[in-house]
């Protein structure tokens, strides 16, 4: 581990930015834990409450943004320090993102109450439990600036998208053999669409996280090409 | 094309003050119509090394040097070289404006070329060399008046422009803005990126920031070590050195 800040204050603020990240991450990480279980217990209610914490997350957003911008602006930090600020200004808007489409998943669970339940969601709560997964392992290599870790996200991600992919062709089963189901598979696939984006904004964090330790920027590898040659 | 890439290259640089060795083996390339900055704690060497690179280390009783040091790929301390036309081609501002005090702004300006015994009036050099120094227009009407009535910020330009009167090649900078206010070290900051165009300028800061403004490469001293330089970017974004890090995020043991 390398030395603290000599500016002990400093050295708080950044301690202070970290742990707000984090906080802001639990949330979202409890907006879509609760969302699913809304779609799979059928609890409008719950839905609901997942809708009104959507603010706490937006607040969180606004505050995490000021710090960073007061902390480029006082602070002039370089190296690490830069990156790691850099960093958090663009996972608190993936983050944000990703409160959004829990609260997009708790809006079908709102509209598939509506209708009697087209049987058990399986495979949805499975893409859910890795999305939430994704998340916590994005934040883990974000705390503990763990690359591997994070390269283990950037990779699992494929796994989500089969598992969107399968849902997708089970509902369209679905709407093709049943008609008066249309409207609620279509809930369903959309839910599923939600859930597989909530794993592509952790994929950005993961790959931010790998910026953020090693100075690289692993986005885009073929446009990096393209500038290149 | 034909000119070397590389203005100055410094190779294995040691440097001592008697038995006291303050320059531990540095290597380090500076090209052309660049600005090297040079950062680290007090005492690390910075000005030493920057005494070296016009042979004004060695004036010091007690104090020497060993290393390969190129100017134009031509070493430094060859016998041919004389080191009075060395500190001409590599000319040097010291921290705190030091004008003659007792010589007006124009006489200031040309004290160089009249030490150097060049004829003439040099007004042309003058009114040259303070349009370089971006002070021309602060001054052109009072030419004939003391020097010492100028402010600091003024004043520094002044040596500046003082320096370039001899049409040197390297301009070394010792904390030039160290002693100014905001508003005068933005003007020599300003003009250092205009002079570069023309020169190849080293300048050592205590001011991290100010070196990550006017540098092209940044080169970090630690208790007489080079320990990295590099482009001045990632020196201040992503360095390599455990040690450069730790100075320019302010962790400082
Ligand atoms: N004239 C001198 N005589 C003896 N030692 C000196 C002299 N000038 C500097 N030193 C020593 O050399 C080391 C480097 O000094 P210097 O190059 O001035 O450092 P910096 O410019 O980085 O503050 C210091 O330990 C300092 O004490
Ligand atoms: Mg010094």
């Amino acid at each position: 581990m390398s030395p603290s800040h000599t500016d002990k204050t400093y050295e708080r603020e950044l301690k202070d930015l970290r742990e707000r990240l984090l906080a802001m991450g639990g949330r979202v990480e409890a907006q879509l834990a609760s969302a699913v279980k809304a779609v799979v217990e059928r609890d409008p209610e719950l839905a609901s409450r997942v809708k009104k914490s959507d603010s706490d997350v937006n607040r969180l957003e606004v505050e995490i943004d000021d710090a960073c911008r007061r902390l480029l602006a006082l602070r002039q930090p370089a190296a690490s320090d830069l990156r790691f600020i850099a960093t958090a200004l663009k996972i608190v808007v993936d983050l944000e993102r990703m409160g959004d489409l829990a609260v997009n998943v708790a809006e079908r669970a709102i509209d598939l109450c509506q209708a009697p339940s087209l049987g058990p969601v399986h495979d949805l709560e499975s893409l859910a439990g890795m999305a939430q997964m994704q998340l916590k392992h994005a934040l883990d290599a974000f705390v503990e600036g763990d690359v591997e870790k994070a390269r283990e996200v950037m990779e699992t991600d494929g796994f989500l998208d089969a598992l969107y992919l399968k849902i997708f062709n089970d509902m369209l089963t679905r709407m093709m053999e049943d008609s008066r189901a249309i409207r609620r598979a279509t809930s369903l696939m959309f839910a599923a669409k939600h859930l597989e984006r909530f794993g592509d904004h952790c994929t950005n964090v993961a790959e931010m996280v790998v910026y953020m330790v090693r100075g690289t920027d692993v986005r885009h590898p073929r446009s990096r090409q393209l500038k290149s040659t | 094309m034909d000119a070397p890439a590389n203005k100055i290259s410094v190779q294995g640089l040691k440097a001592w003050f008697g038995k006291n060795e303050v320059i531990h083996g540095a290597s380090l390339d500076i090209p052309d119509r660049s600005v090297l900055a040079i950062i680290g704690p007090s005492g690390c060497g910075k000005s030493t090394f920057l005494r070296c690179l016009n042979r004004m280390h060695e004036l010091t009783p007690g104090a020497g040097s060993s290393g390969k040091m190129l100017l134009d790929d031509r070493d430094l301390y060859a016998a041919s070289v004389d080191p009075v036309e060395l500190r001409r081609r590599v000319g040097m501002v010291f921290q705190r404006p030091n004008p003659f005090p007792t010589m007006s702004i124009a006489r200031n300006v040309s004290a160089g070329l009249r030490l150097n015994r060049v004829p003439g009036d040099h007004a042309e050099v003058v009114e040259r060399c303070l349009r370089q120094a971006a002070l021309w227009d602060e001054v052109k009407d009072r030419l004939d008046a003391p020097a010492t009535g100028l402010s600091g910020g003024q004043q520094q330009r002044l040596c500046i422009a003082r320096a370039l009167a001899v049409e040197p090649e390297v301009l070394l900078m010792d904390e030039p803005a160290s002693a100014l206010d905001p508003i005068a070290t933005a003007k020599v900051e300003d003009l250092i990126h205009e002079l570069k165009q023309r020169y190849t300028i080293v300048i050592v800061t205590h001011n991290m920031q100010q070196a990550a403004r006017v540098s092209d490469r940044t080169a970090f001293f630690y208790l007489g070590e080079l320990v990295e330089s590099g482009p001045t970017e990632k020196i201040f974004t992503n360095p390599s050195e455990q040690r450069t890090e730790d100075y320019v995020t302010g962790k400082f043991g």
